[in-house]
């Protein structure tokens, strides 16, 4: 419980000098999060689950992602970068690995580690799970965090479906974090740093869920990271670094797909969907809580379209990323380099705690209250012009309704039926009578 | 909160559209998941039943603090034998049809185990009547 009354911690920010209110963010929030306010937007910090669709709409780059500093990767001896494949699938094929990451080692980084070595282990540790999994399946994935957050606002009846398993990213980090630690190195001089491709993996490493605390010191952007390399490159062509350790960055086919459509779920032996984008995991999670899917045993979701390929901190485009990764994949092996030992140092540390949920309260916590502004609410709508022109501030008709009776709207914000009230005969013309007269 | 809804006979596309919109509805209230598990398996076994046998259907949904209320009324072949009808196993489906995976005579069964209170009346050659109580507190 105690955990629900903290509140979210955002990765994404508006920047109100900088947000023209152009309303394009509010409606594609997938929890309606977002209103217009004295010509800005802004957020409800409960509702919003740092996915990153308001960021990809915003025509003026008001929506800002919190990472870290680049510079704070000095205040440690050891600088470790845990790097997604996917990064490396953004450049070219002339830019190759090699100097890739001669360039990572010239900014000042000690060790390059691959995030996806951590997969591997899960695959059998997922599919025990799924086996001894006593309740109502299917097992829903913790990879994608915009996904656990929107299971724990919109859909809390499934947080206990959420996979009590770490995602690779972890395992990951904890492995190199105690490779440092078991040849004598204090730990406050071991630098961990994650490339992120999206904000909410930045969120769930600063406010993770199952009772866990992240050994990641700090968090990278990946857009911000793809220039600074390709301006290296352009200016100075490839590094001299020679020192590329190539165990660390060894990768298995399984691992190197994990973090694209599907990657997950082909390791699962029972029935496994992989769905991506979300609209379409929203719309297979309503289905599932209309009992209208039986049968499957385990739920790849992943927020973006092609999965983290798609991810909103992504350079280049996502079916080509989509295409270098497959490319790569064919020509590694099935198990990568530390397999073995991935397996000795991690699989005690893998279980976390349940999800818990934190449901978003429509109209009221008490139901006779609820009941109320549901059916006030819906004599609202009969009234409103159902065009959905978001010039109130909310993303939808509904909302603004919905927006009235819990007291954060008046009628008087629908400028339409103030338009029509005050006798505009244009909006008829337009629209026909009966917008305005539904009753 | 009253939610009406009609029902045709053989549209199998719009199936499960009554339950799916009372679930939304008794999910935005704030109804716990364990009640709405309920209604939902209920009313769709329900509703799919109008879907399958009837002509055509209406069902209402009447929600307060204390319970949900479903009352589904059709024009249909009615069942002449309710009592052999709840008895689970029994099915009126073909062979062809069970082999696909459908009629397994669990259907009035199951709506009444999930039911508080749960009646059913028929007029054979004329239609069915079917209301379900489920206590939200």
């Amino acid at each position: 419980m105690d955990q629900q009354m903290k509140p979210f911690h955002h990765a994404l920010s508006i920047r109100r000098e900088v947000c023209t209110g152009c309303s394009r963010c509010i409606r594609v929030c997938p929890t309606e999060a977002l209103r217009v306010k004295d010509g800005k937007a802004t957020l409800h910090p409960e509702w919003c689950i740092d996915c990153g669709e308001c960021f990809n709409v915003c025509p003026v780059r008001a929506i800002v992602v919190e990472d870290d500093d680049i510079a704070q990767i000095f205040s440690y001896k050891h600088r470790i970068l845990l790097v997604p494949s996917i990064f490396f699938a953004q450049f070219e094929e002339k830019l190759t690995l090699d100097a890739i990451k001669g360039i990572l080692y010239d900014m000042g980084f000690t060790e390059l580690c691959t995030v996806e070595q951590g997969a591997d282990l899960l695959v059998d540790e997922i599919n025990h799970y799924i086996e001894d999994f006593e309740d109502e399946k299917p097992v829903i994935s913790s990879y994608c965090p915009a996904v656990v957050r929107l299971i724990q606002v919109r859909f809390p009846s499934f947080s206990h479906r959420i996979m009590r398993l770490i995602p690779p990213l972890e395992i990951t980090a904890q492995y190199y974090r105690n490779e440092y630690q078991k040849n004598g190195v204090p730990l406050d001089e071991v630098g961990i740093f994650y490339v992120t491709p999206c904000a909410a993996k930045i969120a769930a490493i600063k406010a993770p869920v199952g009772g866990y605390t992240s050994p990641i010191n700090g968090v990278i952007n990946m857009s911000e990271l793809y220039n600074k390399v390709f301006l290296a490159y352009k200016q100075k062509g490839t590094s001299e670094h020679e020192h590329c350790t190539l165990t660390h960055s060894s990768l298995s086919s399984i691992g190197i797909r994990w973090s694209t459509t599907g990657g997950e779920a082909v390791n699962i032996r029972g029935r496994a969907l992989a769905i991506d984008s979300m609209p379409n995991v929203i719309d297979f999670l309503e289905r599932l809580e209309n009992e209208e899917i039986k049968g499957v045993d385990f739920l790849e979701l992943r927020a973006c379209d092609m999965s983290c390929c798609g991810g909103i901190l992504v350079q280049d485009n996502r079916f080509l990323i989509r295409e270098r990764i497959e490319k790569s994949a064919e020509e590694l092996p099935l198990k990568h380099m530390l397999d073995q030992e991935f397996k000795n140092v991690c699989s005690g540390h893998i279980p976390m705690d349940p999800v818990e949920p934190r449901a978003m309260i429509k109209y009221h916590s008490d139901l006779t209250i609820a009941l109320q502004r549901m059916e006030e609410s819906r004599r609202l709508r009969l009234m409103l012009p159902g065009i959905d022109c978001g010039a109130c501030g909310a993303p939808s008709c509904e909302a603004l309704a919905d927006d009235i009776v819990c007291d954060r709207a008046t009628p008087d914000h629908c400028v339409i039926l103030h338009a029509h009230r005050a006798g505009s005969e244009m909006l008829e013309k337009i629209w026909g009578k009966k917008h305005f007269n539904k009753e | 909160m009253d939610l009406s809804f009609n029902i045709q006979g053989g549209d199998f596309t719009s199936a499960g559209t009554a339950s799916s919109q009372v679930r939304r509805t008794l999910k935005e209230l704030g109804v716990d998941a364990s009640v709405i598990k309920r209604v939902v398996v209920a009313l769709y076994e329900a509703e799919v039943n109008i879907v399958a046998h009837a002509c055509h259907g209406t069902i209402t949904a009447q929600i307060n603090p204390e319970r949900v209320f479903l009352q589904l009324v059709d024009e249909g072949p009615g069942i002449p034998d309710i009592e052999k009808a709840m008895t689970p196993g029994f099915s009126t489906a073909s062979q062809e049809v069970r082999e696909m995976g459908f009629g397994a005579g669990m259907g009035l069964p199951n709506i009444c185990r999930n039911a508080d209170v749960f009646n059913i009346h028929s007029v054979p050659g004329k239609g069915t009547t079917v209301e379900i109580t489920i206590q939200i507190k």
